[in-house]
């Protein structure tokens, strides 16, 4: 099977895993169209980032199936993995090298060459607003320069599909309010889809479509607003989870 | 667009750019090429000149004459400058995964033993030019091989890099935790070094312990100072080389099997 543009940027069915005996995934379904801002909600331990792990291939899915742009990742990682763009939960750029170095290094990691690394580096750079950054060393970067700057990297290939797992996890609001509108203005371009992992709900807007996730099962799909219903999103997840507000904060 | 860059040609611009990456991070890190190059060089001025009057050497091949203690020692410090870079590379392979940086190596749509492979050999690159600042030292102690010497050994560095490479590659998928990098220090760096040939002629240790013999006949470090060895003085051994080839496909191939999600070991562990 080869993608086209007809495809959803990513399709996960019937997904499940375990680690030994505990079950981290049970039977999870969920689409990503291009064009869409998806939330993916649940608390610390809700099965986001086994999620992400087999999106991946950090993990192999070894039942049902996930595909990138009509790619299986299992069958074709190659070109699904071409096709996707990863902001990891924790920092995952090089320290010791510069912005621009760590471009570079992720262009080459997908088959870019030097020169037109340049030039997309340039182009990404000015899209998250850290054009005039590129020479600073990661380590000198801020906590939500960094995340811009893991954003412009997972751009550099210019995926279909954006995957960002608590990006803004250990940011202050105003860090926070920048990189959800970065993220938000890709996905109003319509040419990308993202799944945007967290387990903030104030990041969610009432059209976006959202996933509650919860002991690794999807408890709700559909829109924000929809879910809710007459309450709030936050509301409506503690009375489905029977779990704390404490534990959403933590 | 995506997909013909997922093509030789793409892999080629890969593979630069991790060996570009290793030579930017060695560069930048001094100190450890200060190490590098002063480890080898203790053994060579202050080890080797003081068992220079105790230990006798025969005439053994590749040498047509007697040598000095200091010339034998030589190709088992370039194998030992090796293998701590193995291992060094190994570190650095627990560090990234640790601290996640690992993760941009292993979502690169190329296949995961390509990626892999890459990694070692930009590793092997850097251990290379070590060895080569390191004799270039010991050209000024009098340990001079035969030029044609400095051209064959290349790829018996190649090779014997390859496998030490490999070996820390294999480790560094089963070492879950930087701390436990300690161990490796004791249960594989030691043993392999003074358990082989690098220090003493097999047959003078045979003369010692039989038993001891048989541990560095088997020490798959001792053929990648051989290998080197020979080498140095324009020659091929060729079992040495055969072992350290099979040695290298060996753990190449079961670090590539650890790495992959499907089969590995580092796919099913959580973290």
């Amino acid at each position: 099977m080869s993608g086209t543009a007809d495809h959803d940027a990513l399709r996960v069915e019937s997904v499940s895993h375990a680690f030994g005996a505990v079950q981290a995934l049970k039977n999870t379904s969920l689409t990503v169209k291009r064009g869409d801002f998806v939330a993916l909600l649940g608390v610390n331990g809700a099965g986001k980032s086994t999620l992400f792990s087999l999106i991946t291939r950090l993990y192999d899915n070894v039942s049902g199936s996930i595909e990138v742009c009509g790619h299986d990742v299992r069958r074709e990682p190659g070109p699904a993995l071409a096709r996707m763009g990863v902001v990891f939960q924790s920092r995952s750029l090089d320290i010791s090298l510069t912005i621009r170095q760590n471009l570079r290094y992720h262009a080459a990691l997908h088959g870019i060459g030097r020169r037109e690394a340049i030039e997309r580096g340039d182009r990404v750079l000015e899209r998250v607003g850290l054009l005039d950054k590129g020479e600073s060393k990661v380590a000198t970067l801020s906590g939500g320069q960094v995340r811009r700057a893991e954003i412009a990297r997972a751009l550099m290939h210019d995926p279909t599909l954006l995957l960002l797992d608590e990006a803004t996890v250990g940011l202050d609001v105003r860090s926070r309010t920048d990189v959800v509108d970065t993220v938000r203005a890709l996905v109003e371009s319509g040419e990308v889809g993202v799944l945007w992992a967290t387990h903030l709900f104030d990041e969610v807007r009432t059209t976006d479509p959202v996933i509650l996730l919860h002991h690794g099962e999807v408890l709700a799909q559909g829109t924000a607003g929809e879910i809710a219903g007459d309450t709030t999103l936050s509301d409506r997840f503690l009375a489905m989870t029977g779990i704390d507000e404490r534990e959403i904060a933590a | 667009m995506t997909t013909d860059r997922l093509g030789w040609s793409g892999r080629f611009v890969a593979l630069s750019g991790i060996v570009w990456r290793e030579a930017i991070r060695f560069a930048q890190q001094r100190e450890r090429f200060l190490s590098a190059l002063v480890r080898p060089l203790v053994w060579l001025f202050i080890f080797a000149a003081g068992f220079r009057s105790v230990l006798g050497l025969s005439i053994t091949p590749p040498y047509e004459t007697y040598v000095l203690y200091e010339v034998y020692v030589t190709p088992g410090l370039c194998a030992m400058i090796q293998l701590f870079n193995g291992m060094q590379s190994s570190l650095s392979m627990v560090y990234d995964r640790e601290t996640g940086a690992m993760r941009t190596l292993l979502v690169s749509p190329y296949p995961r033993w390509f990626v892999l492979s890459s990694k070692l050999i930009a590793g092997v690159a850097v251990s290379i030019l070590q060895v080569y600042a390191f004799l270039l030292i010991a050209w000024f102690w009098d340990i001079r091989p035969p030029p044609i010497g400095y051209l064959a050994l290349l790829p018996a560095l190649i090779l014997s890099g390859m496998m030490l490479g490999a070996i820390g590659l294999l480790l560094s998928s089963t070492i879950r935790q930087l701390e436990n990098f300690a161990g490796v220090m004791n249960f594989v760096i030691f043993p392999m070094f003074f358990a082989s040939s690098a220090l003493y002629p097999l047959w003078r240790i045979q003369e010692s312990s039989e038993l001891l013999y048989d541990i560095c006949w088997f020490n798959p470090f001792t053929y990648a100072v051989e290998l080197i060895r020979f080498a140095l003085y324009g020659q091929v051994n060729w079992m040495a080389a055969g072992v350290v080839i099979a040695i290298t496909a060996a753990f190449l191939g079961a670090a590539i099997y650890a790495y992959d999600p499907s089969k590995g070991l580092v796919g099913r562990k959580r973290g």
